[in-house]
């Protein structure tokens, strides 16, 4: 039986050690060197944000204004006790189980044009993982009209059950990234499916490591 | 012409508000990128396009 009084988690250079073995020395250094917004924590973000924090990357930055709800769990990494939680908390608590010495700085915010420039400023890399199809469009126009310096991955068409290899990464303009489909808006009736929008989550995760590790082609 | 998402069409002297509009697309939902730049939504309606022009226009879909 597991007990959590009896575990004792590894150290800081025993957690580094693992991953560096795993990554290389090289690609490790880049990633733990590395910081990711990533706005909106749902079916995408959640999964964005574990995927990231397992990968080792040194300092997340984790946005979202909502609460846990149970329409979410088909989907979105959260447990059924964290219902009613703000997702930056619950999300927080499950990154720092995963990848306790991950430097994570949560914010319960709802993001628009004015507070965009100011709370992103710190951050390599932003992820647009947010629900609303007008909100994926604002948060992108801003960056890319606001923060030409910043690289963005963007998530776009993962509803339904087509098939998974619609789902691709492209690269739209040098510093512009966007996975999904492209067509499978969830406003057609199509629900969101877990293995689905985790494909698009990973796209977009996966661009991400590619960028920290200097690999900006698709 | 001008070179839409790889497209080749007779756009030239349009200006991305009348693109969008021939392209069926609400400005709320699209980012535009001109020859590698975005092109703010404030001027939309001042940006001509011309010829040799290569445009991308993403279309956000719901879901996430």
């Amino acid at each position: 039986m597991w007990e959590a009084a009896d575990t004792v988690i590894p150290t800081r250079e025993e957690m580094y050690k693992a991953l560096e073995e795993r990554h290389g020395a090289e690609l490790q250094r880049k990633l733990s060197a590395a910081s990711v917004a990533v706005c909106g924590l749902g079916g995408l973000g959640s999964n964005i944000a574990i995927a990231l924090a397992r990968a080792g990357v040194g300092k997340l930055h984790i946005l979202d204004f909502d609460r846990v709800d149970i329409s979410n769990l088909n989907r979105q990494q959260y447990f059924p006790e964290q219902l009613g939680q703000f997702k930056a908390d619950a999300m927080y608590d499950t990154l720092k189980r995963i990848a306790p010495y991950c430097d994570i700085v949560k914010e319960q915010v709802r993001l628009d044009e004015e507070n965009i420039p100011k709370l992103l400023a710190e951050d390599d890399i932003i992820v647009e993982a947010f629900d609303k199809a007008d909100q994926k469009a604002m948060l992108v126009n801003c960056v890319l009209e606001n923060m030409p310096e910043k690289y963005l991955v963007s998530g776009s068409g993962m509803a339904g059950i087509a098939s998974s290899n619609m789902i691709t990464t492209k690269r739209v303009t040098k510093r512009f990234y966007l996975c999904g489909d492209g067509v499978s808006d969830v406003e057609d009736g199509m629900g969101l499916v877990s293995s689905r929008v985790l494909i698009c989550a990973g796209h977009q995760a996966h661009a991400v490591i590619r960028m920290i590790a200097g690999e900006f082609d698709i | 012409m001008v070179k839409i998402n790889g497209e080749l069409l007779d756009k030239d002297g349009k200006t991305v508000t009348e693109m969008l509009a021939d392209m069926d697309i609400s400005g709320q939902r699209v980012a535009v990128e001109l020859n590698e730049e975005i092109v703010p939504k404030a001027k939309y309606g001042e940006t001509v396009l011309k010829d040799g022009d290569k445009i991308e226009v993403v279309r956000f879909v719901g879901g996430g």
